[in-house]
C-alpha cells in the first residue's frame, strides 16, 4: 500500500524547548530541531541527502552546518507555510530520484533574535515600499489584519465571535504542557485586552517565540524501518494571491487557501467530511475562520459562528488548532513548521491533547498575509 | 518633514508618481482587454497584454476596509491611532492609503463611505491620501 504522493514523513521533531531561548541562535534551532528529527526517525544524519529550508540560513548554510551533502537543495522562501511546499516539493524530488531522504528544517530567534536577519523594512523602491509602506504600515499586525472589516460588514461575523476564536484555542493550549499561554480566558478577557490594530485585540494575534522543529521525509515504500509509525502524505497543494494585502481579490475570502486545499484534497482523494483533525495557521484570529470556509467544513459567513457553537474545541466534532495554535501556543515568525508537527503528532497518536481517531489530519498553512498558502492531507495508512 | 518612509519611484512606477506630483492620480489600463489595474506594472494582469496606457483616474473611491494603528510605525508617533485603510476606487482597482479629513475612529469610518483623492507632500513625492467626498481639500 502506497501514500497517493509516494512519500511519508519518518521523523518529525521540534527543538527541547520553545518560547525566549536568548541562549540560542537561529542557526542552532535549526540544528537541534534538525538531530531531533533525524533521531526522532531512527536515522543518522549521514541517511539524509536532500535538505530544504527557507533562505536565512537557507539549505547551504544548514547542510553544511550538519555535515550534509545534498543531491537536492530547496531553498523556497513563501513565508510561514514554505515547511508545507517543501515536503510538496520533497515528495516531486524522491519520485524522480532527485534524493531518497529529504530533511526539512525550520529554526528561528523570532522573539530574542540571535544570529537572525533584521527586519526587512521593504525598501522604499519595492512595490510594497512605494505603495503600502508610506501608509504607516508596520507588520502584519497593520496588514494581515485589514480585511477583517470588510468580512463582518458582509457576513455579519461579531467581535465577540472573533474573539472566541482565541478562547477556544486556549482551551487546546490548557491541555499542552508545551503551551506557553494555557490559562483559561474569556471573550471578556480578550475584549478587554489592549487594542492593537481595531477591531484586533492583543489576545486575537499570535506570539512571537523562539524555537524550531524539523521532518524527515523519504519514499512510502520505506513505512516499515523506522522508529514510528509512518505518516502518510495523500495530498499536497500550493498556491499564491497577492503579494500585498490591499490588492486581495476579495477581502472576505483567500483564493490561495481554497486553491491549495482543493489541490490538496483532490490528489488525497478525500472530502471535508473525511478529516479528523485540523490545523489551521492562526497569526490572528480570523485566519482560522478565513480557512475553515476556504476548505470548504463550513459554508461561507459561518465559520465565525461554527467556532463560537463549540465545534472545534475539546469535545467538539472537528478539533482544530489542538496544539493551541500561533496564538496559544508558539509562533516563531513562520508557524507553518509547528502546524505540521501538531499534524504529525495527531496522526501517530502520540499528541499532548490527543484526538481519537485522527486517521487523517489536514495541515493549512498560510504565508506572507494571504499571499500563499500549502496544504498537506496527512494520513495513518497509505491509500 | 518626519521620519515616515518615502515611496521612491521605479522607472514602472515614475508615471503613477510624476501625476501625484500635478494632483492627479493615474492608472493604467489594457488595451486590448479595457480593464484599468493598479499597482503601476507593464502586463495586464487580466489578459497578459502588453499593450497598455495610463490615464488619470476620477479621484473618487468607497472605503473597502481598514484598521485603526495604535502601535504607530517609525514615523507616525504623532498620528495614533490612525487608520491604515484600503479603498475601491471608482474604475475598480484598489489601493492602500490613509484617511483624512475625518477623525479616525469607527464611528467616522464607516465601510462604503464616499472618498476622494487628495494629496499630501511626503519628502519630495507627492502622495495619495483620501478624504470624506467633498471635504478633500478641508483638510
Amino acid at each position: 500500500m502506497t501514500a497517493t504522493t509516494g512519500v511519508i514523513i519518518a521523523g518529525a521533531a521540534e527543538t527541547d524547548a520553545l518560547g525566549k531561548l536568548p541562549d540560542k541562535s537561529t542557526l542552532q534551532l535549526h540544528l537541534e530541531a534538525a538531530v531531533n528529527a533525524v533521531a526522532d526517525a531512527g536515522l543518522t544524519l549521514r541517511d539524509i541527502d536532500g535538505l530544504a529550508t527557507v533562505s536565512a540560513p537557507g539549505p547551504v548554510q544548514v547542510a553544511h552546518a550538519l555535515g550534509i551533502t545534498p543531491t537536492y537543495l530547496d531553498g523556497t522562501a513563501v513565508g510561514g507555510t514554505s515547511f508545507l511546499l517543501h515536503v510538496r516539493h520533497a515528495a516531486a524530488a524522491i519520485r524522480a530520484g532527485y534524493a531518497r531522504t529529504v530533511l526539512i528544517t525550520h529554526g528561528e530567534s523570532g522573539r530574542s533574535r540571535v544570529g537572525t536577519a533584521p527586519f526587512p523594512r521593504g525598501g522604499g523602491s519595492s512595490i510594497p515600499g512605494q505603495f503600502e509602506a508610506p501608509y504607516g504600515t508596520m507588520g502584519p499586525t497593520t496588514a494581515f489584519t485589514i480585511p477583517v472589516l470588510r468580512y463582518m460588514k458582509e457576513y455579519g461575523l461579531t467581535h465577540e465571535q472573533l474573539a472566541y476564536v482565541a478562547v477556544a484555542q486556549r482551551k487546546w493550549a490548557a491541555r499542552n504542557p508545551r503551551a506557553m499561554f494555557r490559562d483559561l480566558i474569556t471573550v471578556d478577557d480578550v475584549l478587554a485586552s489592549r487594542v492593537v490594530a481595531w477591531p484586533f485585540h492583543l489576545l486575537e494575534c499570535c506570539l512571537v517565540t523562539d524555537g524550531g522543529g524539523a521532518l524527515v521525509v523519504t519514499s512510502a515504500d520505506r513505512a516499515g524501518e523506522f522508529r514510528k509509525p509512518a505518516v502518510h502524505v495523500l495530498g499536497t497543494g500550493e498556491a499564491s494571491e497577492a503579494p500585498m494585502i490591499s490588492q486581495l481579490a476579495d477581502f472576505t475570502e483567500s483564493r490561495a487557501f481554497r486553491l491549495a486545499g482543493q489541490a490538496a484534497f483532490a490528489e488525497a482523494g478525500i472530502a471535508a467530511a473525511d478529516v479528523r483533525h485540523l490545523m489551521i495557521y492562526d497569526a490572528f484570529a480570523h485566519v482560522p475562520i478565513y480557512g475553515l470556509e476556504a476548505l470548504g467544513f463550513t459554508a461561507k459567513g459561518e465559520a465565525g459562528a461554527f467556532i463560537a457553537a463549540g465545534n472545534t474545541e475539546p469535545g467538539g466534532r472537528l478539533p482544530l488548532n489542538t496544539n493551541g495554535g500561533g496564538l496559544s501556543y508558539t509562533h516563531t515568525g513562520m508557524y507553518g513548521m509547528f502546524a505540521i508537527q501538531e499534524g504529525v503528532r495527531q496522526v501517530r497518536g502520540e499528541a499532548a491533547a490527543q484526538v481519537p481517531d485522527a486517521d487523517i489530519s489536514v495541515v493549512l498553512g498560510n504565508g506572507g498575509m494571504f499571499a500563499t498558502a500549502g496544504v498537506l492531507v496527512l494520513g495513518r495508512e497509505g491509500r | 518633514m518626519s521620519g515616515k518612509p518615502v515611496p521612491e519611484p521605479t522607472p514602472d512606477t515614475q508615471p503613477f508618481w510624476d501625476g501625484c506630483a500635478r494632483g492627479q492620480l493615474m492608472l493604467q489600463r489594457c488595451r486590448a482587454c479595457g480593464k484599468p489595474y493598479f499597482y503601476p506594472r507593464p502586463v495586464c494582469p487580466a489578459c497578459g497584454s502588453t499593450d497598455v496606457e495610463w490615464f488619470a483616474a476620477s479621484g473618487r473611491a468607497t472605503l473597502y476596509s481598514y484598521v485603526i494603528n495604535h502601535r504607530p510605525a517609525p514615523g507616525f508617533e504623532a498620528d495614533a491611532p490612525y487608520a491604515i485603510a484600503v479603498v475601491e476606487l471608482a474604475e475598480g482597482p484598489r489601493m492602500m492609503t490613509n484617511i483624512v479629513g475625518v477623525p479616525n475612529t469607527p464611528e467616522d469610518l464607516v465601510l462604503d463611505m464616499a472618498l476622494e483623492v487628495t494629496f499630501e507632500p511626503r519628502g519630495d513625492i507627492s502622495l495619495p491620501v483620501f478624504a470624506p467626498a467633498g471635504r478633500a481639500h478641508a483638510s
